[in-house]
């Protein structure tokens, strides 16, 4: 278990890796990772029951994860080195020709750690439940989590999951929604209007859960509730409210770095201000 | 002129619900997912015997091939079933991203496939479902012809690691492949050895394509007739060896010109030994409410249609 202090300095080295992800290849989506890089440093560091030395893709014996707001590649990969999948030096070959870090998930280059291809919103949400069933008929214990946008659920087939995963009572499916209240466009509210998130799920029968997407208590606490779920017959779902482009003051609460990749000097500002870690940059 | 013997008409999705069934028999990794239509697909003897491995999505056609391929991905063979257009057009991005991109070894059970789906008129009858499967990298794609090629298609599916595409249809049509043949995925079968034209056929036109090689026998014209029952990987060498032999060409297939089978059969002659080639075909249209006989005679796939056809072919040597 990492202490708060130690999650605290990973997500910090994770934003930076992003930044630098971005950076060197010129395209990406910093604004969204920065976002969810509290949450997911957590699911991997704290939360999952998984080990990278012996990971396969049917992810039998461990938990397992599906990014589906796929864009969001530069946090996924970033966590995914730093717990051990891969080397860290591999995140500088991120978008480049011949990569294993495709710009959204894929599994055609057997990237350790990445269940599913995922970018073409909406779709994830079903795959896992897919999983989440798969270890139902199983009788394999471990947990499935997907973590979605906001803006992504304006899509129809995030809310057929959704009564799929009730109907077939998957209650080891724990669905985090990254609820930053942005997106491409502009903010959520402004361009397709997205209501009252939990009311929606909990009208679908979700076990729902709202906490602070970048406060290291609040997310365990959250995940501490999802998984006393198990047993219920209901899924979950953690409404995560995060800060688009968190931890740089530039880039914090807009839509604007939801797929822009900083200047030169502003990357400098943006290191700076979050500062060094142990870890090291790759 | 080899006799085919018709054993009984029956639909050849009902050979799918037997094969699903023996496939399930075989191989307790095999699941059913349907989308509110275990009926129409024949689903309910497998469900009976395995409901746990039955999984039912209610009308919501693209969260079930996402989940489908998560069940893929933990080591499950899914089988999804609904209406070939509901299928394929409907969800095709999540095919193209989740079951083809994401190299999960769903099968796509695709019934009431092209005009014969009959009454329910053009909304539920796709011309276009080959094409569309075709195109995706990896996708195999059969399409056998009659309900004991269909049940061993099914159980060939099952065996074969990776996606694929398997469409059959609604009518009852005549029965008249041996039942216990097992089906090689990727290999032609020639139905009948014949030295003027070739008739290349796939699903329900290889019955059509055989009345017409009769028709043709009468008039003194000896016809090969090829069984397409995989359009993807194409047997190109058997299409190749027929028309060195025999010149020319139909293709006759229950869908529209664009993407199918006969332009696939014409990019590999093109390719590698150009030589007339006559279309029967939906062309580029929609079809339209009557029952299946009516819609196969106006628009222009039965055998009648196929024989005249040969006869242009030959004309043109």
């Amino acid at each position: 278990m990492k202490t708060n202090d130690q999650l605290k300095a990973i997500s910090t080295q994770v934003r930076r890796d992003i930044l630098r992800m971005v950076c060197m290849a010129k395209s990406g989506h910093p604004g969204g990772s920065m976002g969810s890089t509290d949450i997911l440093t957590t699911l991997y560091f704290n939360e999952m029951n998984h080990d990278p030395a012996t990971w396969t893709r049917d992810g039998n014996g461990q938990d397992m994860f599906i990014l589906s707001a796929g864009h969001m590649t530069p946090v996924y990969y970033s966590v995914l080195a730093r717990a051990g999948y891969f080397p860290a030096a591999e995140l500088g070959t991120f978008r480049q020709m011949g990569t294993r870090l495709q710009g959204h998930p894929s599994v055609r280059r057997q990237l350790p750690g990445v269940f599913q291809a995922s970018g073409s919103l909406g779709q994830g949400l079903s795959a896992a439940a897919g999983l989440a069933l798969g270890k139902k008929l199983d009788k394999d214990p471990n947990l499935v989590y997907c973590l979605c946008g906001d803006g992504e659920s304006e899509e129809g087939q995030i809310w057929e999951a959704g009564m799929f995963a009730v109907h077939h009572k998957l209650d080891n499916l724990i669905g985090m929604t990254d609820w930053n209240g942005q997106q491409i466009d502009g903010p959520v509210a402004s361009v397709a209007g997205e209501g009252d998130l939990a009311a929606k799920w909990e009208a679908w029968g979700w076990n729902v859960i709202v906490a602070d997407g970048h406060d290291f208590d609040s997310i365990q606490q959250a995940f501490a509730l999802a998984k006393a779920g198990k047993g219920s017959g209901k899924p979950a779902m953690i409404l995560f409210k995060t800060e688009m482009g968190h931890g740089v003051d530039f880039m914090a609460g807009t839509h604007k770095w939801h797929g822009s990749v900083p200047k030169p000097e502003q990357l400098e500002d943006a290191l700076n201000q979050l500062g060094t870690t142990p870890l090291g940059d790759f | 002129m080899k006799k085919y013997i018709d054993t009984g008409k029956k639909d050849t999705r009902s050979g799918f619900g037997v094969g699903l069934l023996k496939a399930g028999q075989a191989n307790p990794n095999v699941v059913a997912l349907t989308a509110d239509l275990k009926g129409s697909l024949k689903m309910d003897a497998f469900a009976a015997e395995f409901p746990e491995r039955f999984i039912q999505c209610g009308i919501a056609e693209a969260n079930m091939v996402g989940a489908a391929s998560g069940l893929a991905i933990t080591g499950k063979v899914p089988f999804i079933g609904s209406f070939a257009e509901f299928v394929t057009g409907r969800v095709y991005d999540q095919i193209r991203q989740e079951v083809a991109y994401g190299c999960t070894n769903v099968k796509i059970a695709s019934s009431h496939a092209g005009i014969t789906l009959g009454e329910d008129g053009a909304t539920h009858q796709t011309m276009e479902d080959i094409a569309l499967m075709r195109a995706l990298p990896g996708m195999v794609v059969l399409n056998p012809c009659d309900f004991n090629q269909t049940m061993q298609a099914t159980l060939a599916a099952a065996k074969y690691n990776g996606p694929v595409y398997l469409r059959f249809g609604r009518p009852s049509v005549p029965n008249f492949t041996p039942e216990d043949e097992e089906f090689v995925i990727g290999k032609a079968i020639v139905m009948n050895p014949g030295t003027d034209v070739t008739l290349i056929a796939t699903g329900h036109t290889v019955w059509e394509s055989l009345q017409a090689a009769e028709a043709l026998e009468a008039e003194g014209i000896s016809a090969e007739v090829l069984d397409i029952a995989t359009i993807k990987p194409l047997d190109e060498k058997s299409i190749l060896d027929s028309l060195r032999k025999t010149g020319c060409a139909v293709v006759a297939e229950e869908h529209n010109h664009a993407g199918g089978l006969g332009e696939a059969v014409a990019g590999v002659l093109a390719r590698e030994l150009p030589r007339p080639l006559v279309f029967v075909n939906g062309e580029d249209k929609f079809g339209q409410s009557g029952t299946p006989a009516a819609l196969m005679a106006a628009y222009g796939l039965d055998a009648s249609h196929i024989a005249e056809a040969a006869r242009k072919a030959i004309a043109r040597k």
